[in-house]
């Protein structure tokens, strides 16, 4: 039972770091209905940048604040250069230009940062905690429970940020209606490379956890991939939908990949590890099947 | 020569619905034909059929599959790969299971097998749109690539999944030749590539584009949107299906399941972008583009470098590759979201006026 | 020649329908006979368009049931509604945007086909044949509505008021018995308002289709139609020939902004 838990706790930590990735996805799609496929690749290009700083002799803390420079400069590029050229288009089309983003990026992270995997020491260890070891007899990564402490906290900030600023509120309003949002008196251009810089900001935070967990490298895209099945499971729209999407996906993918593979030896012989690979989205897919807008979505009727 | 179609009046309309209308299209045609039946076989090398013909013309193919479910249906995919995959292991288990079991229909059945499955991962467009559908494809991609490694059974218990193709023989003739694979290629491609062709100017495509452009009032018309959709999706993965055989039967006679990567599926997707979403000669435009960029990369990167006096190692050119293909993908939709099979077009349409402008 | 004003053919019965807390319809009964025109008015938002989406099939109201053809049901679907001939046009054009004019009207005779797509990918002979035999149908649409020049135009290339006919185009296509017109006039200029008056009248005189129209024109409405139903906030408030709705105080009261 404690390896149960185990294997939950550690799930439910590593899943919401797929919370923070996808957090990252909702925020560019609410402001812009833009399905940002190169949400990972961001994360990339953020730790990268981070660790390519620190190589050039910049300490951490200036380093960060490169970094999300760079970021922020980089969303607006993107925004002014190729999306908002593309008002017109269907959003699938859209989406196919952010997959061209992310080969982009993946290749021009590198170029300027360089490509062997590093470490990046942000000062926490992954070691059990002691207190939950002995009174309980569970591991519980000091890192994962910190790191995920780090993550909420930023989902907290978030939320109070849409809720309570003015610039939030003008976010928000461009979600529902982009007539309503300029009456804000913002213009919506701010407004997009403003949420531009809030994802690369996720994506930034997303990448340092990730990176100091397990080394900066190429690796780090795939979150994006682990991501997507989080937003069919929450809904594209919604900021609590990504974090227990997250906690679900995480949780449930973990379970799968201690429990599964087994039973299925006991059935075919052969071995059948790596079911995390597909196991979410095939849950996803299922799920969908059930509830096509999500646990959070709302059920929407065409107009016509 | 003048590309015309003044005074080729069409009097009935048959004349009017024939596959190609203008007769400088229809001469155009058949000389390709000839040209890519005759001409080339008796004049290319060993190396330009396997290495780049052959690999031209299955890519072309899936290309086409991805086209007929994305450009015509209007459904994104990102899982062709995957069902190239379905089609190769198919493929090859009905040639090694099934004692006597004629190539060509193996390969029919391999199509078959990948319409099967393309159906399943397809019912999910019934309930949901758009990104949302591109994201329930991914689940295609990693769940097949994923059994394929796994369940031995698939690969006739092979380590890993990598299979090795028997030769491929047909009524007695074997093709083991560069030359002879690229005709057998060729001769099914051209088949499958007319059969798009006249299946998306008849109810059949009309029905898919309409789904694709308003589904609301393809309903309202009486098209009934799960038939229509799993269709495009059956049809699309069949030509998945038989151009993931051809690809290990007549391209590198032995493959494996993480060959099929999430990469190949992007650079299919890549193709019918480039070449032009909605439009079967985009599909091979598109295809020919994406195969020969690299190549032209890896020639010209180099000297570059040396002209500049920078080192590019391997890792770099691989990374301005990638640079290179996103910033295409990019500037297409942007700049041309109809792709090269609409530049073609644009041309043509400035010859028919040429010389005299206006 | 007269038309015979007929039996009634359709009969909403009491339908509500709500969106999650928007009450779009409440309790609304009227009826359509056959061959006549029959329009729905009121302001915006008052649930007209609503009302044709219940009528074919596209909205499914919680309350009431429909009378179609002698038989009673909970709520209509959109492909019964078309295979027993009721097509339809959109408020906001609803046109195949990537397709020529000749092709959004082949697809309105969709029902019609019979080959299979086996049939069609080899273009084996009764394939072609009903091509062919259908693209004189669609011809005779085509030279009805007066759209031959643009015949091979893509439909998204054309100016709004063509779009509109090629709407009406698309519907008429599939030879239907009762045709939906959702605002076929909005937007127009005086001299397209005509014409397409005209096409309204002519189609349901020459071939006796039951016409349902959405229309704020007034003076249009009062010209054509045989009926008026008049809606205002999901509310029924008037129903009566012309000259009747038109002296209702109800009515004119919703007409000038009176509240409620
Ligand atoms: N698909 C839908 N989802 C949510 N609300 C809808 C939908 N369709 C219509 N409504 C609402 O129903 C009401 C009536 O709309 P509608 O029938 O379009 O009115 P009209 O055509 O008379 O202008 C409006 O309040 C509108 O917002
Ligand atoms: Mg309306």
């Amino acid at each position: 039972m404690a390896f149960f838990f185990e294997v939950l706790i550690g799930g439910l930590l590593s899943g919401i770091m797929y919370s923070l990735v996808a957090l990252g996805f909702v925020l560019i799609f609410k402001a812009s209905g833009v399905f940002n496929f190169a949400q990972g690749a961001m994360v990339y290009f953020a730790a990268l940048a981070v660790v390519g700083f620190i190589d050039k002799g910049v300490p951490l803390w200036a380093s960060v604040i490169l970094a999300f420079i760079v970021m922020t400069l980089f969303g607006i590029a993107t925004e002014k250069f190729v999306l908002r050229k593309m008002v017109n288009q269907p959003p699938i089309a859209l989406f196919m230009a952010t997959i061209g983003l992310a080969f982009f990026v993946e290749g021009l992270a590198p170029l300027l940062f360089g490509n062997d995997v590093r470490p990046l020491d942000i000062g926490l260890v992954d070691e059990p905690i002691p207190a939950i070891l002995d009174s309980l007899n569970i591991v519980v990564s000091r890192f994962d429970l910190t790191a995920a402490g780090l993550a909420a906290l930023l989902v907290i900030v978030l939320a109070l940020f849409f809720q309570y600023t003015r610039v939030g509120r003008a976010l928000r309003a461009v979600a529902d209606d982009h007539q309503a949002a300029l009456s804000i008196g913002i213009p919506l251009q701010h407004i997009w490379a403003l949420v531009w810089a809030v994802a690369g900001f996720v994506a930034l935070v997303a990448g340092m956890l990730w990176g100091a967990r397990n080394g900066v490298q190429f690796a780090l895209t795939f979150t994006a991939l682990k991501a997507l099945p989080v937003l069919i499971l929450g809904g594209f729209t919604s900021v609590p939908g990504a974090i227990v999407g997250g906690l679900i996906i995480g949780a449930s993918e973990k379970l799968a990949e201690i429990y599964i593979p087994p039973l299925m030896q006991s059935v075919f012989s052969g071995n059948f590890g790596g079911i995390e690979g597909w196991f979410p989205y095939v849950m996803a897919l299922l799920f969908l099947l059930v509830r096509p807008e999500g646990l959070f979505g709302e059920k929407h009727i065409d107009r016509v | 020569m003048f590309y015309r179609e003044t005074g080729q009046f069409k009097t009935s309309y048959g004349a009017d619905q024939q596959i190609f209308p203008i007769r400088q299209d229809r001469i155009g045609i058949v000389l390709l034909l000839a040209v890519a039946f005759v001409g080339v076989p008796a004049l290319g090398s060993e190396y330009f059929f396997s290495a780049i013909l052959i690999p031209f013309l299955i890519f072309s193919l899936a290309a086409l599959g991805l086209n007929i479910l994305t450009g015509y249906a209007g459904q994104l995919s990102l899982g062709s790969a995957a069902f190239m995959a379905v089609g190769a292991y198919a493929a090859y288990n009905f040639q090694v299971r099934v004692e006597g079991m004629p190539v060509l229909v193996s390969f029919v059945l391999a199509g078959l097998t990948a319409a099967g499955v393309g159906i399943l991962f397809g019912l999910p467009s019934l309930r949901i749109k758009g990104f949302y559908l591109a994201v329930a494809t991914l689940a295609a991609q990693f769940f097949i690539v994923w059994c394929l490694t796994k369940f031995p059974y698939l690969s006739n218990d092979s380590s890993s999944g990598v299979i090795s193709v028997p030769g491929v023989s047909i009524l007695g003739f074997d093709f083991d030749t560069p030359r002879s694979k690229y005709l057998l290629v060729l001769t099914l491609v051209t088949l499958l590539a007319l059969a798009a062709k006249n299946m998306v100017r008849s109810t059949t495509g009309r029905a898919w584009m309409a789904v694709r452009d308003m589904d609301v009032a393809a309903e309202v018309i009486g098209i009934r949107l799960m038939h229509t959709k799993l269709l495009a999706f059956a049809v699309s993965s069949f030509y998945c299906g038989v151009a993931g055989a051809l690809y290990a039967f007549c391209y590198l006679g032995s493959v494996e399941p993480d060959g099929f990567s999430l990469d190949m599926s992007f650079r299919i997707l890549f193709m019918i972008i480039v070449g032009g979403v909605g439009s079967i000669l985009g599909s091979f435009l598109g295809a020919a583009f994406i195969l020969l960029l690299p190549i032209f990369l890896d020639i010209v990167l180099p000297a570059l470098s040396e002209l500049l006096h920078l080192p590019f190692d391997g890792a770099t050119v691989s990374h301005i590759q990638l640079m290179v293909f996103g910033a295409l993908i990019m500037f297409f939709l942007v700049v041309e979201p109809h792709g090269l099979a609409r530049l073609w077009q644009i041309a043509k349409e400035k010859l028919r006026l040429w010389p005299f402008p206006h | 020649m007269a038309r015979q004003i007929g039996e009634v053919i359709l009969d909403l019965r009491n339908i509500s329908l709500r969106f999650g807390g928007v009450k779009a319809l409440t309790d609304i009964s009227f009826n359509v006979r056959e061959h006549e025109i029959r329009a729905i008015i009121g302001p915006n938002g008052a649930g007209k368009s609503s009302m044709l989406n219940v009528i074919n099939g596209v909205y499914h109201p919680q309350e009431g049931e429909i009378l179609f053809h002698g038989q009673v049901r909970r709520d209509m679907d959109t492909h019964d509604a078309a295979a027993a001939g009721i097509a339809r046009t959109f408020q906001n054009i609803a046109l195949f945007k990537g397709m020529s004019v000749l092709d959004n009207l082949m697809t309105g005779r969709n029902l019609k086909m019979r080959t299979n797509f086996l049939q069609h990918a080899l273009w084996w002979g009764p394939a072609k044949r009903e091509e062919l035999e259908h693209r004189r149908k669609v011809e005779e649409v085509i030279d009805f509505l007066e759209i031959e020049h643009i015949r091979k135009t893509p439909v998204g290339r054309l100016p709004y008021g063509l779009q509109k006919r090629v709407e009406l185009g698309r519907a008429l296509a599939a030879e239907p018995k009762m045709l939906l017109l959702d605002e076929p006039m909005a937007g127009m200029n005086v001299e397209e308002k005509q014409d397409m008056c005209r096409f309204i009248l002519d189609v349901n005189d020459q071939f006796g289709t039951t016409i349902v129209l959405i229309e704020h024109d007034m003076g249009v409405v009062m010209d054509i139609s045989d009926r008026v139903v008049v809606l205002d906030y999901g509310k029924k408030i008037g129903d009566g020939e012309p000259e009747e709705v038109k002296n209702n105080p109800e009515v004119i009261a919703a007409y000038l902004g009176t509240q409620h």
